[in-house]
């Protein structure tokens, strides 16, 4: 010990995620080992440390803080300030008290090595035990009902620890030190074992009910296991039976399903990883990583992923999985437990009414599953690991958002198919999980009751609720509604807007950043024919074609016909943004209809470049336009001509689309969102030689000043790109080929335009954005084209698609909030 | 049509074709006001401006809706409907011949109906200052002691009936103004209902809620009730009658029947144990043949309608804040 005279104290307050940890006891071992005294607590702002001691050893104190951080803390920043007084005789961990507040909580975890070694040991008391977890893993969201983050807000209220449980949870020195969710077989959850007709099931020589799902999952049983954030449906992938009953039974046509693998080893046989694949492989995400499938992988049901290129493995990340996986040779499917689109189950009663008719048999437990998550889903492209969804592991991790001065909190409803909400305030946003289609009614519900959760786990007041400019989104609805009760004033943002600034957002472009252009690409979105316009007009009298009212011409309040986007280059900073360029609007024939069956915007699409006519009369006699023929036409161009239910839209996605259906992809029926176009690109990745052949289509040339004569943006349109395609077809190219030079043909264009508007307007820096840049090829073609000229910004922590777009409208919002400072 | 208003040919003209359709004796007194004696008890009153393009559809006219949408309005409330009013805005140039035809058309629903228009104006306005003909429809009738029917009176458990069909107007009309072929022609259903509504009070003077979904179709009426009576409704897509063409046109169109009007169709809401009776009521009943049990209210403080789809999922039955815009990105 030194002396009286050396030992100096320093009070050390941390940010970040360092609540619910194990970040405390972290801080009293070192503390501990450099004889330091004091004490450390949680509260409102993050965790706070009083210590006492020599010079050398507070330095090293502080440095270790960080440096050896549990593996689910991150730091994000450490103050210190000289403390006067007496030091104390030892160091404590000070404990919360009921009203103290905590600053939220983690994401949930995969299983650490300690505890993966824990059920491995059979001297271990832990050995086999499904349940197994600590401070540095296991479920948090999860499994948590209300704050403060405590075993008694937490669906393992019901489960009172043993004494040996509750030693480790009490003793600072042990990695179970207040791990909420901690068990053992004595006092945790149980596991069992039943039949699609609810009766337990024998074991039938298996070791336990984990080695009995098992070897029901190799003879070819569809089993339901509850996971973490939702019940899952498994089976052999490599047993064609197994996964076509289960595609039957979750009446799921085409959208391709989740593998999870038992290590990195069994992954690499099926495809190809690059060290930032495995290292989300590893992550304590774990989620589904979306990877390049080998050419000489060992055989897999072939309905796995038609039509891709890619496989979506995940790594275990509960004891069970890892057991599970022990006790099987291959990999399995483990896709969400549900029908079509509605949510994943989470309750066993729910499961056992939903999956019954699907699942032979159900591996249960009997901790429940508070919040529903999916897993997450990410992807490798240009260099980076994006996130494709933002869910189990990564969500409600918050994101550090440039620090808005005097910006309000915001709370921002997103959008309607990915729909996600966020919270935004204080310097740092926190998006939900991905919460899915609005539209179903239990995924509302699941919304409601998350945005409840939320605003009390983070203590959230919003002085203003962003919504999207579209009225009949739900979240816009419930957005509506929220802000009516309590009072509070909205904004409405448009939908690619909110796009841009998301990206800005996740680099850290500060409050008076100066523009950027946005490159906005994506299926549909609210746009307007003002310029920088914040929010919607009053309503007013308009008359309008109307289709239900009576067919009644002029008798209601409209909407003044707003236009749809969906292909847009926009000059953005936070507050506001311009359209400069645009797509071509090609009319969505039947509307959503055209979502879900592509052949209707190949048929739009020949129709503006070439008109039905002649298209059918240069190239009628190609399968695909008599294909097209065979379609009600005569109608549908009715529809177009008339503006029956066919609005013009500028968008990307639907362009994919008729692409994709003028190859034969898709050509009826999508049966999952954007399916055309990963199946498309699947097509042009399947290409492996660079020098496919261009088409013959020169660059784009902008007039040199300023906007069109009428002040608008310049359109994009697609006549040269469509004669291409014909006369390829036509010469009887491959469709790889053509593919492979529509991706390309779109990436020329798509970054000629950027680098002449961005020189005409002096801009530098590019936002890539909305969900078509999720397809890997346009991205990296587009960036490699423009990133030696231009700071180029695309997503990565956030999806690129409408999971992002509460973030968007949330800064935007917030920004619009705090008056600009003079440039 | 020649002249603008007051003139005097034109004046002639026109109230010998009104004369020659409408003919009855409180009309034929030729006072400015129809005048006539109500036995005490709740009256109900109406009034509904007609608009529509094109004029004449198939399955009807502006004239036979006029008629028909304020009798079922008044209908709505349990009510016999006793007498109408007729306000007609002509465009000048207006073809008589057409003109004669809606007026024909009016007087025959009207007889048909058993309801006479009993007093009536007429305007010409000038070229480009209408659009054809608008024709304003009142109406009155008288409710039967012990009925009272209002849309916030559906009460959790309730069930909701159907009387048939939905979509066929709407369809029937927009295909006629666009010029769209369908296989088979789909007719507007548009029909007078106070004979049925009199067999349905009845057989349960206890309905608690009758609405015709016109406009916005049974989407946009459900979620009206819904908010009046601060119930959840909770729909079977199943069991809601939609005929095969116009089950297809829709599919073509991209337009969800939910949102499309109606106008010979209703809506009743009624106790649990009196479903089976009212059911059984409607399908003795010619315009009510295919009624069916569609949903049941619930408890539900956000009101919300809801949709057990045919995939047994459930999805969220929203109005719409005007023509419908796709939302999917
Ligand atoms: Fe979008
Ligand atoms: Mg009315
Ligand atoms: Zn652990
Ligand atoms: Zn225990």
């Amino acid at each position: 010990m030194a002396d009286a005279d050396d030992i100096k104290g320093v009070s050390i307050r941390v940010r970040g995620l360092v609540q619910g940890v194990g970040f405390r006891p972290h801080v009293w071992r070192i503390a501990r080992e450099l004889w330091l005294t004091g004490d450390v607590l949680n509260d409102a702002e993050g965790v706070l440390i009083r210590a006492f001691g020599p010079r050398a050893a507070l330095d090293a104190f502080i440095a270790a803080l960080a440096d050896r951080a549990p593996p689910l803390a991150r730091v994000e920043c450490i103050e210190t300030a000289p403390l006067n007084g007496p030091a104390p005789d030892m160091f404590r961990i000070v404990e919360s008290g009921a009203g103290d507040v905590t600053t939220g909580i983690v994401p949930d975890a995969a299983t650490c090595p300690a505890c993966l070694a824990d059920i491995r040991d059979p001297e271990n008391r832990r050995y086999r035990y499904p349940f197994t977890n600590c401070t540095h893993c296991g479920p948090r969201l999860s499994i948590v009902r209300a704050i403060p983050y405590d075993r008694a807000t937490t669906s393992m209220a019901a489960f009172e620890m043993c004494p040996a449980c509750r030693a480790e949870y009490e003793d600072p020195a042990d990695r179970r030190f207040h791990a909420q969710p901690n068990a053992c077989p004595v006092c945790g959850p149980r596991l069992w074992l039943e039949g699609a007709d609810g009766a337990a099931l024998p074991l039938r020589g298996a070791r336990d009910e984990i080695e009995a799902a098992a070897a029901l999952i190799r003879d070819g049983a569809i089993v339901a296991i509850k996971g973490i954030g939702g019940f899952h449906l498994a089976c052999d992938a490599a047993n064609e039976d197994a996964v076509t009953r289960l595609r039957a039974g979750k009446r799921r046509s085409g959208k391709p399903l989740a593998l999870m693998a038992r290590n990195v080893a069994m992954v690499t046989r099926y495809a190809h990883i690059a060290p930032p694949e495995r290292a989300a492989l590893e992550s304590a995400a774990a989620p589904i990583v979306l990877l390049s499938r080998r050419a000489d992988a060992p055989p897999l049901a072939s309905s796995i992923a038609p039509g891709q290129t890619t496989l979506g493995f995940m790594l275990p990340y509960t004891p069970l999985h890892h057991l599970l996986m022990e006790a099987l040779p291959g990999p399995i499917v483990l896709t969400s437990g549900n029908v079509s689109d509605e949510p994943q189950s989470i309750a066993n009663d729910d499961a056992r009414e939903r999956l019954s008719e699907i699942a032979d048999a159900f591996l249960m437990h009997d901790r429940d599953i508070v919040n529903r998550l999916d897993d997450s889903v990410v992807r490798l492209a240009a260099g980076r690991v994006r996130t494709v969804r933002r869910a189990r592991g990564l969500a409600p991790a918050p994101l550090p958002l440039p620090l808005f001065q005097g910006a309000p909190a915001v709370l921002a409803m997103g959008a309607e198919l990915k729909s996600t909400f966020c919270l935004a305030s204080g310097g740092r946003a926190i998006v939900s999980q991905h919460i899915g289609d609005l539209e179903d009614a239990a995924t509302h519900a699941d919304c409601r009751a998350n945005l409840a959760l939320y605003k009390r786990l983070f203590r959230f007041a919003p002085d203003v609720v962003a919504v999207d400019a579209h009225p009949d989104y739900h979240a816009t609805r419930l957005g509506e509604a929220l802000a009516a009760e309590r009072g509070l004033p909205i904004a409405r943002v448009l939908h690619h807007h909110a796009h841009v600034a998301a990206v800005m957002a996740e680099h850290g472009e500060p409050l008076d950043a100066t523009p950027v252009l946005g490159i906005a690409f994506d299926g549909l979105g609210m746009g307007d024919d003002v310029p920088d316009q914040p929010a919607l007009e009053a309503p007013h009298l308009s008359t309008g074609k109307l289709i239900d009212n009576k067919g009644e011409r002029s008798d209601a309040f409209q909407r003044t016909h707003r236009p749809l986007w969906g292909g847009e280059f926009l000059v953005a900073d936070y507050r506001a943004c311009r359209r400069v360029a645009s797509f071509a609007p090609v009319p969505l024939i039947g509307g959503a209809k055209a979502m879900r069956e592509p052949w209707r915007n190949l048929l739009a699409h020949l129709d503006v470049a070439l008109g039905w006519d002649e298209a059918s009369a240069r190239f009628g006699d190609l399968s695909i336009l008599r294909r097209l023929a065979a379609k009600p036409v005569a109608p549908a161009l009715q529809m177009m001509a008339r503006g029956v239910n066919a609005p013009p839209a500028s968008s990307a996605g639907r362009l994919f689309d008729a692409v994709a259906a003028a190859l034969g992809i898709c050509f009826d029926e999508a049966t999952y969102e954007g399916q055309a176009a990963v199946e498309l690109e699947a097509l042009a990745a399947s290409v492996r030689c660079r020098d496919f052949g261009r088409w013959p289509i020169a660059a784009r040339k902008l007039p040199s000043r300023g906007m069109g004569e009428d002040g608008g943006p310049i359109r994009l349109g697609w006549g040269e790109l469509w004669q291409a395609v014909l006369d390829d077809l036509a010469r009887d190219a491959p469709p790889a080929i053509v593919a492979a030079r529509f991706h390309a043909f779109l990436a020329d264009t798509v970054a000629d335009t950027a680098r002449a508007l961005a020189r005409r307007d002096g801009l530098r820096r590019i936002v890539l954005c909305g969900g078509v840049f999720h397809n890997r090829l346009l991205l990296e073609g587009v960036l490699e084209r423009l990133a030696g000229d231009f700071e180029v910004l695309a997503p990565a922590l956030c999806p690129a698609g409408d999971g992002a777009i509460s973030l968007g409208q949330a800064v935007i919002a917030a920004a619009r909030a705090i008056p600009a400072s003079p440039r | 049509m020649i002249h603008g208003a007051g003139g005097r040919a034109t004046a002639e003209l026109i109230r010998t074709l009104f004369r020659r359709h409408l003919d009855n004796s409180l009309l034929a007194q030729g006072n400015d006001q129809a005048a006539f004696a109500v036995k005490a008890g709740r009256m109900v009153m109406t009034t509904d401006a007609h608009v529509i393009a094109p004029l004449f559809f198939p399955g009807g006219d502006i004239g036979s809706l006029a008629v028909h949408g304020t009798i079922n309005d008044v209908a709505m409330a349990g009510a016999r409907p006793l007498y109408l009013s007729a306000a007609f805005v002509l465009e000048e140039g207006f073809p008589l011949a057409d003109l004669d035809r809606i007026v024909a058309s009016m007087a025959a629903a009207s007889r048909a109906a058993g309801v006479p228009i009993v007093t009536g104006d007429t305007k010409v306005v000038e070229k480009g200052k209408g659009d054809g003909v608008f024709i304003t429809t009142t109406g009155i009738g008288v409710v039967p002691d012990g009925v009272e029917i209002s849309g916030d009176r559906a009460r959790p458990g309730d069930m909701v009936l159907l009387s048939g069909s939905i979509g066929d107007h709407g369809i029937a009309v927009l295909s006629k103004r666009e010029n769209l072929t369908f296989e088979t022609e789909i007719l507007s259903d548009s029909a007078a209902l106070h004979t049925l509504v009199a067999d349905m009070v009845a057989a349960v003077p206890g309905i608690r809620v009758l609405r015709d979904p016109t406009r916005g179709g049974l989407g946009a009426t459900l979620n009206e009730i819904a908010q009046q009576s601060r119930v959840g409704i909770r729909l079977d897509e199943a069991a809601i009658p939609i005929k095969p063409d116009v089950s297809a046109a829709c599919e073509l169109l991209g337009l969800d029947p939910l949102y499309i009007a109606n106008e010979g169709k209703l809506i009743a809401i009624a106790p649990p144990d009196k479903a089976q009776l009212l059911l059984a009521a409607m399908r003795a009943h010619p315009l009510a043949r295919d009624a069916a049990i569609i949903g049941e209210a619930m408890q539900d403080p956000h009101a919300f309608v809801q949709m057990r789809t045919r995939f047994g999922g459930n999805r969220m039955v929203d109005w719409l804040a005007g023509d419908p815009l796709p939302r999917i990105c």
